[in-house]
């Protein structure tokens, strides 16, 4: 391969292009000669290309800058001497007439003025959680009338996503959350003589707290990106609008058999979590603090009131609600590009897990309140 | 006679044990606007896979020049593909990358250029196309027509030997696809490039096409070969004859190509 190689002759007033104007070579810039046709170019100029091997588009690049600063300068650009297939690519490069408008451009912007937009947004953003959550609403009362119509068949396909394909890794979960609660607490209460209370900081631990949260957050990371994910992808293919120009409500028809699905299941999924974790308590105990096992079940018994299963019930049908709401309503107002279907899947997964956590913070406080 | 740049032998294309065509032949010469046409799901765009190396035939052989598609290793093969270019049927460009981006990762990923060169090219790929002024312009955020010339101009960001057109004017409208035409033309004329396009829209074809087969889905093999315009004249398959003259019986069917 020859280099490639431009001279500038100001006597002449052309510029002669050799070598191998091609990919793996070292090719001169623009910018390199620019200085010296500054200097000492006028009226016109002319292009050799005699010697010019071979070429690609880094050539014509090349020559379109020079024919660019050319009509800048208001020098006559002689192309006669180039090779006529690179001739026509420069004329179709000027074929099309070059945008006015041009490019988007970002203003920048001040501290106020971004604090006022990030505010706008937030506002925004509340309208339409509030919208979104009115129409849900709108639509289970038209359930509950009757009115909202939605496949079966969907929601029995829904039902067994939720329900029975998520016990594997709701188990796994649960076992090793119990194990872990059974760990940290024996540590401490072995200090006292007191590893009987194991199984009472398992057994409520669990009930009241780490079976409908862990749960929550294994069906937000699972159902709430799937049906995220599901939406968007309906979105991006219009089906959502074809469903609409039907008249059919993709809230009843996508939304609803979802919500309905994941407030029956978790709920089911959490009393599952609650006796895997008591179990994973049990082998802890069992097998370290030398407590038999009717020992750690009496105990686990006595600490155990039906309220507590109550309390945890409530706050896991409450998570079920804000998963799949979290989960919907992120995929039907996901954008038309497939990035942005993984945006909406993100955002679900992201506000599904804060709203759970706000939710069983009040919750919490709620039930000291009314002493359940 | 013309090179040939690639070569299909006895070529059978079948998902699983369902058979799409079978025993193809033909020559891909260099520098020609060849045409593949058919009617629907009579395994066009799968041929264009085959052609390009994302999916090895069931029997039979490609052959880019002097060597064969599916016998070299992996390396060489993404060797060659990466000496094609493809316009996919909706621009399939990367939505989370503008258009000047799209153009520019082939060129990141292929050659050691600095990034104000990639830059360079990216706006002149872009100017190719008529689309300069959306450099910083996502992909939703253009029209169908445009996504598709962006698709051309990423296409040819390396300069490839070969460009391959799946269904380049599916979707637009005639003018448009008038102008995608006569961009494929003129792209041809000043880059001496062999272009392959799977179509079956007739204005088009009869305008670009230099030479084309036809492959039929009754048959499953293909049965005619020739410049598209000497097709509609001389040939005398009635499977071919219907499908070039929309399905009026030649004699009174007025083309209007």
């Amino acid at each position: 391969m020859k280099s490639c190689t431009v001279e500038f002759l100001a006597n002449n007033n052309s510029i002669i292009v050799a070598g191998d104007w091609v990919m793996g070579n070292v090719t001169p810039r623009f910018v390199d000669i620019k200085s010296s046709l500054a200097s000492s170019l006028s009226g016109e100029l002319q292009i050799q290309t005699s010697s010019l091997e071979s070429w690609d588009s880094r050539f014509v690049l090349f020559v379109y800058e020079l024919q660019t600063y050319c009509q800048e300068n208001d020098i006559n650009f002689n192309l006669s001497g180039l090779p006529s297939s690179a001739q026509g690519l420069l004329k179709q490069v000027s074929a099309f007439p070059v945008r006015e408008s041009g490019n988007k451009q970002l203003p920048a912007k001040s501290f106020m003025a971004g604090i006022g937009e990030k505010t706008q947004h937030m506002l925004q953003q509340s309208a339409l959680v509030l919208n979104f959550v009115g129409e849900v609403c709108f639509s289970l009362s038209r359930l509950v009338r009757g009115k909202a119509s939605f496949r079966k068949q969907d929601l029995w396909l829904m039902i067994q996503d939720c329900g029975p394909n998520a016990l594997g890794i709701v188990t796994l979960i649960s076992v090793l959350v119990g194990l872990i609660l059974a760990f940290v607490g024996a540590m401490q209460l072995k200090i006292f003589g007191a590893q009987i209370y194991v199984a009472n900081l398992v057994g409520l631990g669990m009930v009241r707290e780490m079976g409908a949260m862990m749960t929550a957050i294994i069906m937000a990371g699972r159902t709430g990106a799937a049906y995220a994910s599901q939406l968007g992808s309906m979105q991006v293919n219009e089906e959502i609008d074809a469903l609409k120009t039907l008249g059919i409500s993709p809230i009843d028809f996508l939304v609803l058999p979802r919500l309905i699905a994941l407030v029956i299941m978790l709920p089911l999924l959490c009393i599952y979590a609650d006796f895997l974790g008591i179990l994973g308590g049990l082998l802890v105990s069992v097998t370290l603090l030398d407590i038999s096992l009717m020992e750690y079940v009496v105990q686990t018994k006595s600490a155990l009131q039906l309220g507590d299963f109550a309390t945890g019930l409530i706050k896991s049908s409450v998570f079920g609600v804000l998963v799949a709401i979290s989960g919907c309503m992120s995929g039907m107002q996901s954008g038309r590009s497939s990035s942005s279907v993984g945006d909406a899947a993100t955002s679900a997964v992201v506000a599904g897990i804060v709203s759970i956590v706000i939710a069983d913070a009040s919750l919490t406080v709620i039930y000291q309140i009314i002493g359940l | 006679m013309k090179p040939v740049q690639i070569e299909v032998k006895n070529l059978t294309m079948a998902y699983d044990d369902f058979i799409i065509q079978q025993n193809l032949n033909f020559k891909i010469h260099q520098g020609d606007i060849f045409i593949v046409m058919g009617g629907n799901g009579c395994g066009k765009s799968t041929l264009l896979r085959h052609l390009l190396g994302l999916k090895s035939p069931m029997a039979g052989e490609v052959w880019y020049q002097q060597t064969n598609l599916w016998q070299m290793n992996e390396r060489d093969r993404h060797k060659i593909m990466r000496r094609n270019g493809v316009m996919y049927q909706s621009g399939a460009l990367w939505s989370s990358l503008t258009l000047a981006e799209n153009i520019a990762l082939p060129l990141q990923e292929y050659t050691d250029l600095s990034h104000d060169e990639i830059k360079g090219l990216a706006y002149l790929k872009l100017a190719l196309v008529g689309l300069v002024g959306f450099e910083e312009y996502y992909p939703s955020e253009i029209s169908g027509g445009m996504q598709k010339r962006a698709g051309l101009a990423r296409a040819l960001a390396l300069d490839p030997d070969i460009l391959f057109f799946d269904e380049p004017s599916a979707g637009l409208d005639p003018v448009s696809a008038k102008l995608l035409d006569d961009l494929i033309l003129s792209i041809q004329a000043s880059l001496g490039t062999t272009i392959v396009v799977v179509t079956h829209d007739l204005p088009s074809l009869f305008a670009i096409g230099t030479d084309a087969i036809f492959l039929d889905s009754s048959s499953k093999t293909l049965i005619a070969q020739g410049a598209p315009n000497d097709l509609l004249k001389e040939c005398n398959n009635p499977i071919l004859q219907q499908f070039l003259n929309r399905g009026e019986s030649p004699k009174n069917g007025m083309m209007s190509a």
